[in-house]
């Protein structure tokens, strides 16, 4: 983390530490007051324990423009994004943080290309527009294939995530093995599913605007969900045609169509409400150089869930081999940036949660 | 904005803390329509309620947010044991029998209430805090407030009261460059003291007050207070009594608030620029003598002093915004000071010698104290003699001011002539020297304003739907 920000940070926590004022809102107040010193490894800890909920900002007394400019969503939203460099993996990839918005359009518009070129060399360019039976798209894109590619995709994004979650865990001084022992990983795993800190005891958080509300929290639980359901979807899928030798296309009725429409139609009303929030947002607390990051994240999701579930009402027209190119660009552009890109909150907020799990049960132990 | 403003209305609050917020609320639901002016831009609005934190009420049973019972009868002891009973008994038995029902009219309308914070916890039973402290309950009482219809205008200032043989008729509020009059059926002030007004201080104070820390936002100007006392309102209380804590001397001029509070004064010694230590730190604990040290700095030369405390004790108190100013030895301290090094280090050497053996417990008022030693130290008195050393320069923190104007229980302004006005009602700190002459007892400012403020809505919207009504026929 870059000297002034550091600085900055240290700056927010010794007088957040001596007001307290805001204790009753987040984990973060409370992991805060277990301190008095502030090391870069600590306020990534907090940082990435902030959620953002905004309530705090509201509250205080010397928010901008008090001279003191005490500003916590803003500088842990600043603290997180170069925390996230941080922990990248390969180094030099940090850099797909800055300008994330463009990184991850041309990934995926280049995986865009890349498909289409691989179904017209393969295929033949009429594979593109010819309708086939059943909506096979095997037809048009080979399933060895596809397995292969999304396969090294995801064991590199998996490898770059790991090496990330490592990282973090190391600069917080904890191992995953304390942080994820069953008793710990059931509290976190609560918390983190339940979305404890958006919630502040049933009112929610100041966001878009002061007023608390529970609306971002119910869409990330969409968003959230509608991305596990797809997984799931996904996770069957291959069961069917492994274990079982049922081979895709599915029915519209069957249970991986069925979990990847509900999974889809979450990750449409999802990442579309939170979109429109952020629009909405107060621009004091939005850290300008993370709109891309953040939007880039929402607008893939989206889209992924777009064209694929246009791809399975659409899958026996002539417009199914467009269709599944872009739905396979903008997945494979997903799977890519996942390392790079906003996805990683979720790894490095988990493991926050958790650490502060295990940072409360040390406190009991002192305590009895 | 200035039509809607000069087309006048049935209740004008003029102020926008909690007291204000509160007469606001009461008098728009009497039905009143209701304009509320702060002076302050919208960032700082509130007064000194958005430096808050809790409020003293009493409950005969334990319900959360309180961690037990608080009878009225008891609280009502810790007033007359505070003020020494010289303030106005009938309006103070109003403050303590009405704390009971604001809890719930706080929830009515939106603001949350948490546990007693860390390191208050022995206040956890006797008040209830906000959830996210002062700000954030005056930013639920204003969105209240506002959907209820209550128009508020901002950097609104009140430069004139036109009261004409007792009777209010309008008011002469500066906004956006101009002057505007804005006529009202009845006025409620609640407009808070005159703590930060610099020269007021130094009439009331002597140059002693040119050193003195405002805590609040430099809005609290008693302009309100001046103007009533000017159209004949008696007056009540003393102007050099104030609300005066202890805190960092590196603190800004105004609006430090609550972080730039010390609370090492019992673990440590204080001198003053002369290294000559002046009243028993150990005393008594810290929550009972805080507001007692804002005066011994506030009297001593150049208003200033320090407090020495070393490595055994650092991290026995909240942390402070200012690191401490650090040496290895106190002389090195002191000289960071500019103080006499060899009188400081004298002072801390016959200190070290005068304390007596015994077992430190900071949450009792334990058996460490000093022998022979003048003044003496009698509780937490632990030898300063594990390096490195810290110190903090202390200046006097000035929070309210308890001079003000006298009211009767409706909250009508009282003139000297002792008749009570026409439509003039005085709400919050403008008025809590009547119940406050003197002493202190933490949260019972906000009770006084919520009552208060209550009372003088209501009174203001009966009587100006009464005007209304009179007019109609």
């Amino acid at each position: 983390m870059d000297k002034e920000l550091l600085a900055q940070g240290e700056n927010l926590m010794r007088i957040c530490n001596s007001c307290r004022y805001c204790e009753g809102f987040c984990a973060v107040w409370r992991a805060m007051e277990y301190r008095r010193e502030f090391p870069a490894g600590d306020l990534n800890y907090l940082a990435n324990l902030c959620h953002d909920c905004q309530e705090c900002y509201y509250a205080c007394q010397y928010a901008p423009p008090h001279e003191w400019d005490i500003n916590p969503p803003l500088t842990f939203a600043r603290m997180r994004t170069r925390s996230y460099e941080q922990y990248a993996w390969p180094a030099p990839l940090a850099a797909a943080f800055r300008s994330n918005g463009a990184v991850a359009a041309l990934v995926t518009a280049l995986a865009c290309v890349l498909f289409q070129f691989g179904v017209v060399i393969f295929q033949g360019i009429s594979a593109l527009s010819t309708p086939v039976p059943g909506g096979d798209f095997y037809q048009v894109a080979s399933h060895g294939a596809l397995v292969t590619v999304f396969g090294l995709a995801a064991l590199f994004s998996l490898a770059a995530l790991a090496v990330g979650f490592v990282r973090f865990c190391r600069d917080i001084g904890e191992t995953p093995f304390d942080l994820f022992s069953p008793s710990n990983l059931k509290v976190t795993l609560a918390e983190t599913l339940r979305l404890d800190y958006l919630d502040n005891a049933g009112w929610g958080c100041s966001y878009p605007g002061e007023e608390s509300s529970s609306l971002r929290r119910w869409l990330h639980h969409l968003t959230f969900y509608g991305f596990l359901l797809c997984f799931a979807a996904t996770s069957v899928a291959a069961v069917y045609a492994y274990v079982f030798g049922w081979p895709a296309p599915y029915d519209y009725l069957s249970l991986p169509v069925v979990l990847g429409t509900l999974g889809g139609i979450g990750l449409l009303v999802g990442p579309a409400g939170l979109l429109i929030l952020k629009r909405r947002r107060n621009r004091e607390i939005t850290d300008a150089g993370q709109i891309g990051m953040d939007t880039a994240f929402l607008a893939l999701l989206l889209l992924a869930s777009a064209t694929g579930l246009l791809l399975l009402v659409a899958r026996e027209t002539y417009a199914m081999g467009t269709l599944l190119v872009v739905h396979l660009g903008v997945v494979m552009g997903l799977f890519l940036t996942f390392p790079y890109g906003k996805f990683v909150h979720g790894i490095y907020r988990f493991a926050a949660i958790a650490k502060f799990a295990l940072e409360r049960k040390r406190k009991q132990v002192l305590g009895a | 904005m200035d039509q809607e403003l000069s087309a006048g209305t049935d209740v004008l609050v003029i102020g926008g803390g909690a007291a204000a917020l509160s007469a606001a609320i009461a008098a728009r639901e009497k039905g009143a329509r209701v304009i509320l002016l702060e002076c302050s831009p919208k960032h700082f609005r509130g007064g000194n309620s958005r430096h808050t934190r809790n409020m003293r009420l009493a409950h005969e049973t334990q319900f959360a947010p309180y961690t037990g019972a608080y009878p009225e009868a008891e609280m009502w002891e810790n007033y007359l044991k505070a003020t020494g009973g010289e303030g106005d008994l009938e309006l103070a038995k109003m403050v303590v029998g009405g704390s009971s029902s604001i809890l719930a009219w706080m929830q009515t309308h939106g603001v949350r209430f948490q546990p007693a914070l860390a390191g208050t916890l022995h206040l956890g039973r006797t008040n209830a805090w906000f959830l996210g402290g002062g700000k954030a309950m005056v930013n639920a009482l204003f969105r209240s407030a506002e959907r209820l219809g209550v128009q508020v205008r901002y950097d609104a200032e009140v430069v004139g009261l036109d009261v004409r043989a007792g009777r209010f008729r309008s008011a002469a509020v500066r906004i956006e460059g101009k002057t505007v009059c804005v006529p009202a059926q009845a006025v409620v002030v609640a407009a808070g003291g005159f703590q930060s007004n610099l020269a007021w201080l130094r009439q009331a104070w002597g140059p002693a007050a040119d050193n003195f820390l405002i805590r609040g936002a430099p809005f609290d100007t008693g302009t309100l207070l001046k103007l009533l006392l000017d159209h004949g309102a008696e007056s009540v209380g003393d102007p050099t009594q104030a609300h005066m804590v202890p805190i960092d001397a590196r603190s800004p001029k105004f609006d430090g608030g609550i972080v730039t509070r010390l609370d090492c004064v019992t673990l440590g010694i204080v001198v003053n620029k002369n290294g000559e230590r002046y009243y028993d730190e150990g005393e008594d604990f810290w929550p009972m003598r805080y507001a007692i040290w804002g005066r011994l700095v506030a009297q001593q030369p150049d208003q200033i002093s320090y407090v020495f405390i070393d490595s055994k004790t650092l991290d026995r108190f909240m942390p402070s915004v200012f690191p401490p100013v650090e040496g290895r030895t106190i002389a090195e301290v002191a000289e960071k000071f500019n103080l006499p090094v060899d009188k400081v280090v004298a002072t801390v050497e016959e200190f070290n010698r005068a304390v007596r053996p015994g077992t430190f417990d900071h949450t009792i008022q334990d058996d460490c104290r000093t022998e022979g030693l003048t003044p003496s130290k009698s509780h937490w008195a632990l030898r300063i003699d594990e390096p490195p050393f810290y110190g903090y320069p202390l200046r006097p923190g000035l929070t309210f001011t308890y001079y003000g104007v006298k009211i009767d229980r409706n909250a009508a302004v009282i003139f000297k002539d002792g008749r009570p006005a026409a439509n003039i009602f005085a709400a919050g700190e403008i008025m809590a020297g009547n119940i406050l002459p003197k002493g202190y007892i933490g949260g019972i400012g906000l009770v006084i304003g919520n009552v208060f403020g209550r009372i003088a809505g209501e009174q203001a919207a009966v009587l100006s739907r009464g005007a209304e009504r009179k007019a109609a026929v």
